[in-house]
């Protein structure tokens, strides 16, 4: 595979320069918030700013070369190298993962969850994007396997501590199902390595060297990279930590968890299962298909039992981490694309949906849907986003959801010649089927929550009367807590313009990002077309 | 008689290398000059001893280095029955600063506690001197003696809280079951040199298959000596004494045995397998692969079940045993040899590292809690940040998660297995896999607690830690996160060649 190492300090920086923001928070005491607040901040906003320059030095002629590429020893005894580079494939990701980033930390700066600690919560945070940029970027497997490993502990702090009622409970699951998964995606790269010469761990060595493994002992290794993918996917049946941990998780946490961390595990298809090992991948790919396919199901019949907005959310990640894993699963250009740009759209909305869903839990202390009601009286504009990120949701034409489902499900209709053309046609219906669920729960979420009369239990406040009527009641405590129920503040309008703006971008001009990744994807499938 | 002063007079004392030798001169200088000083001064005073024991391990730390640094080649003495090659002087660097790093944990207790003094660095120092020697014996004799003379202080240092009827228990306990193990070697050893008439190990392993023939007997003694140093290292199933000792002995003598005495087993069974037994793989890896899957399986269950902080990491420490004799498992298979060697060595290094710094943490608590339950540790992230993030550091390390010291070491032991490609590595690998998993169940409990349970009765005052443990914490802390991110600064140490150059192999 060809390399561009011109500039090639520049990933470097951008995935460590958080660290560095760490070290000085480290040095602050705990008790100048504010102060954290503006390093943590300031940091991201630096990362940012790294990124948008890498974004800038970006040779979009040649995106499916690794650019700005690094190869230095780093583990000389296992022969595994200091080796980062970006092609087509990684850069909206690793995009994504420092503007989701700064936004989050935006948000933050007045929605610390109990118990509070902005320095312990600003540290982990800027920790997970060092683990996030760096996956994204590794072009080793030690490396990969390191910096996948960077975003759990953070994670897993971040929902243990700052999360809801079952915080303890969610936050293990969390810990074991992906500890479980990584364990046998390291065995699996291990017999990648030993089964390619023992000579390189390197993901363009390996490539060149994965066609020649043995066809049995590659179903198997692919086998091993499938379970640590899938489980952070998650695919279906790895997929019941997701529900737990989201709706346990503080919204921070949970739009980072959705936006980027999910996406590690689709990124490890694309970039590693599937390039090193093609012929397993064709064997695999119709499982893989079928799983996708009832995850988008399951999903989806998930939403529609939910009371709990969070938690449907959550669940209707699962149907639309589905939709990518279907387009994975063709193994073509079109589908990849398809997956990868659902990949981002689906960071960009569902990011946006937890967002919405943490405000209003703010607001109300509550996400039980039954409960809430009329949102749109009481706050016209949350309502409206609301809506606007349901539709996107669920994929309505030139919005971003559209282009990530609509390719998967085309791209189904005629998957790689090696595949069977009958069961990726009857997927692609069922698929279809999948979509029209999801208008029905993102709807009906929709009607319940924002259409109909304000409900009686929140009817007093945020309204001058409300005055009047707490004073007439001074016992009700539950009162103090819904004093604020305001529409969308400032600061909430900062952290989610610019998702609102790139959902509509990227749904009106797709081509956007399509022409970034789809070099880089043609060259991937390049084996599948023969 | 005249012949006799005859056959005096005509011998000639062997070369010494003063130089390589000057590691174990140092310290057995040092352990006269601690047992002087502490006759001659009087009990206010006596806090000195423990600071000349820390300069007298650093002083014998220097010529580690400096032999490291100025020669490639191995010195061998004594027709190569003690010999100083980089597998020797790596572990004699390591026990000498486990060593430091103990008399940084004990400062402080030692003192507060009550015991005596002046003895208790005699006899840790006594410990520290019988592990040096044992990296460089290359027979069976030395390494008897080693293991003896770091084995006996040990005994005594378990039982130091004298007044204190489990520290009691601990140290008759080990004692038992020690001398019992030493005596089962020692059987196994005479077996062998009744076969072959040599305790010289490089002899011992062109003789044990002169024959072409494999003798029941070497069988059983190869065996034996296994046996023996399984109790040392507390293996399954001669792990009894373990969790008991550790729970009553100081704890800055618990972090020793679970660190440094166990590295010192580890080092013979080491030499003895890849030295003297390398015909005798038939015998030994099978009977390894037990002991270590029994050991990381039983060590993890029993582990999950305590509620005691120091129990819960003696299991631990059991388990960890069962993964560093994973790769020994494989020890005499083809290409994985080599990577064994490599993957035992750096385990013991990041493993010592990671659990002092746990038991340095588990000291600074005690001093404010008085417990060793892991319910005490409940809140300590909001009233002690810093410890906190340091045993959450500790525990993650333990646990194999990357970017910390444990998952280079655990990924070095799956490497060697898997590098044998047959049935034993592969199926040992995914026993190990699975036992990673669940052995990261119960670091995460104490992580929780740490986090994400409220502090016990409401207590938040800090914690206090003396300067002496700060700097333990320290040296640990760090030794635990650069071998995590650049693990090539203990990799390359270990290579086979030097290991069995020193015999002309």
């Amino acid at each position: 595979m060809d390399v561009i190492s011109d500039q090639n300090w520049l990933l470097s920086v951008g995935t460590f320069l958080p660290l560095a923001g760490v070290l000085v928070m480290l040095l602050i005491p705990k008790k100048e918030e504010l102060l954290h607040k503006q390093v943590a901040l300031g940091t991201a906003l630096a990362t940012l700013a790294v990124g948008i320059y890498t974004l800038i030095q970006f040779d979009y002629g040649q995106a499916q070369k690794l650019q700005f590429y690094a190869d230095t020893e780093w583990i000389t005894v296992i022969k595994s190298g200091y080796t980062v580079g970006l092609d087509g494939i990684s850069l909206p990701l690793y995009m994504l993962s420092m503007v989701i980033t700064v936004l989050v930390m935006i948000y933050s700066w007045d929605h610390i969850p109990a118990p509070g600690n902005p320095k312990a919560f600003l540290i982990l945070m800027l920790v997970l994007q060092t683990g996030m940029a760096g996956t994204f970027i590794a072009q080793d497997l030690i490396l990969f396997f390191v910096f996948f490993e960077v975003v759990l502990l953070p994670m897993y702090f971040m929902i243990g501590v700052w999360g809801g009622e079952e915080r303890q409970y969610a936050s293990l699951k969390f810990f074991l199902y992906t500890m479980f998964g990584s364990a046998l995606m390291l065995v699996s790269f291990l017999a990648l390595f030993y089964k390619t010469g023992a000579a390189s761990f390197s993901i363009p060595f390996l490539i060149e060297k994965g066609i020649s493994i043995d066809q049995d002992v590659a179903i198997w290794i692919f086998a091993g990279m499938f379970i640590g993918f899938a489980v952070k996917v998650p695919m279906f049946p790895f997929h019941t930590w997701l529900p737990d941990a989201h709706t346990q998780a503080p919204t921070a946490g949970s739009v980072i968890l959705a936006a980027i961390l999910l996406k590690l595990g689709t990124y490890g298809f694309v970039r590693i299962a599937i390039p090193i090992l093609p012929q397993a991948a064709v064997k695999w790919a119709p499982a893989i298909g079928i799983l996708a396919v009832v995850g988008i199901i399951y999903g989806a019949l998930g939403c529609l039992a939910q009371t709990d907005m969070k938690r449907l959310i959550a669940f209707s990640s699962v149907a639309h981490m589905g939709f990518v894993m279907l387009g994975i699963s063709t193994l073509t250009a079109t589908g990849i694309n398809a997956a990868l740009f659902g990949m981002v759209a689906h960071g960009l909305i569902t990011g946006m949906l937890f967002f919405v869903a943490g405000s209003i839990k703010e607001r109300y202390h509550t996400l039980e849907i039954s409960r809430l009601s009329g949102m749109l009286h009481q706050m016209p504009k949350l309502g409206w986003i609301l809506g606007f990120c349901a539709m996107a949701s669920l994929g309505l034409p030139g919005l971003a959801g559209f282009w990530g489902e609509f390719p998967a499900i085309l791209s189904a209709y005629s998957p790689a010649p090696e595949l069977s053309e009958g069961l990726f046609r009857t997927l692609m219906v069922i698929a279809a089927l999948g979509t029209v669920l999801a208008a029905g729960y993102l709807l009906w979420l929709y009607q319940r929550t924002a259409f109909g009369e304000v409900s009686p239990e929140f009817a007093s406040h945020g309204s001058p009367a409300h005055s009047l009527g707490a004073a007439a009641n001074p016992d009700h405590a539950a009162d103090e807590h819904h004093d604020d129920i305001h529409d969308v503040s400032v600061l909430e309008w900062i952290a989610w313009a610019p998702l609102l703006i790139a959902i509509v971008v990227l749904g009106l001009y797709p081509q956007l990002m399509f022409k970034v990744m789809d070099p880089a994807v043609t060259e991937l499938v390049k084996v599948f077309n023969k | 008689m005249i012949a006799a002063l005859r056959a005096a007079a005509d011998f000639t004392a062997p070369p010494i290398d003063y130089h390589a030798l000057a590691p174990e001169i140092v310290l057995g200088v040092g352990i006269c000059v601690v047992l002087l000083i502490d006759l001659f001064v009087d009990e206010r005073q006596r806090w000195i001893t423990s600071s000349i024991t820390g300069f007298v391990l650093l002083a014998a730390f220097i010529p580690v280095v400096t032999v490291g640094v100025i020669g490639d080649d191995v010195r061998s003495m004594f027709d190569g029955r003690y010999v100083i090659d980089e597998f020797a002087l790596v572990l004699k660097a390591l026990f000498v600063l486990a060593g430091y790093v103990v008399v940084l944990l004990s400062s402080d207790e030692i003192e507060d506690g009550g015991y005596y003094r002046g003895e208790y660095y005699v006899l840790l120092l006594s410990s520290v001197l019988g592990m040096v020697m044992m990296a460089s014996s290359r027979d069976l004799v030395s390494i008897f003696v080693s293991l003896e003379f770091l084995s006996i202080p040990a005994y005594m240092l378990a039982a130091w809280n004298k007044r204190s009827s489990k520290s009691n228990e601990a140290g008759v306990k080990y004692y038992l079951l020690g001398v019992f193990a030493s005596s089962v070697m020692l059987y196994g050893m005479s077996l062998l040199y009744g076969v072959t008439g040599t305790t010289l190990l490089s002899e011992l392993g062109t003789a044990i298959t002169a024959e072409g023939q494999f003798a029941g007997v070497e069988a059983l003694g190869v065996v034996f000596i296994i046996v023996g140093f399984a109790f040392k290292v507390s293996a399954v199933p001669f792990h009894s004494w373990a969790p008991d000792t550790y729970e009553g002995a100081p704890t800055p003598i618990t972090a020793f045995l679970s660190v440094a005495s166990k590295a010192a087993g580890f080092v013979a069974l080491v030499t003895l397998i890849y030295v003297a037994f390398p015909q005798a793989s038939d015998v030994y890896q099978p009977f390894v692969w037990v002991l270590s899957v029994l050991s990381m399986t039983v060590g993890n269950v029993l582990a999950l079940r305590q509620t005691n902080i120091v129990r819960m990491l003696a299991y631990s420490s059991i388990s960890q045993g069962g993964f560093i004799l994973m790769p020994l498992s494989v020890a005499g298979t083809g290409s994985s040899s080599e990577a064994a060697l490599k993957a035992v060595v750096v385990y013991l290094v990041i493993y010592a590292a990671t659990n002092l710094g746990a038991f340095a943490v588990v000291i600074a608590v005690a001093r404010k809690t008085r417990s060793g339950e892991i319910s005490s540790y409940g809140g300590l992230f909001g009233y002690a940040p810093a410890l906190g993030v340091l045993m959450t550091i500790f525990m993650a390390s333990l646990a194999g998660i990357p970017p910390l010291g444990g998952w280079f070491a655990k990924f070095g032991a799956f490497k060697a297995v898997l590098d044998a490609g047959n049935g034993w590595g592969y199926s040992i690998a995914v026993i190990g896999a699975v036992n990673a998993v669940i052995a990261a169940a119960y670091y995460v409990t104490v992580m929780r607690e740490i986090w994400m349970k409220p502090a016990p009765d409401g207590d938040v005052t800090p914690i206090r830690t003396p300067a002496a443990l700060q700097a333990a914490l320290v040296i640990t802390c760090v030794v635990t996160v650069l071998l995590g991110v650049l693990p090539d600064l203990v990799g390359r140490y270990g290579d086979l060649a030097d290991l069995t150059g020193a015999f002309g192999r």
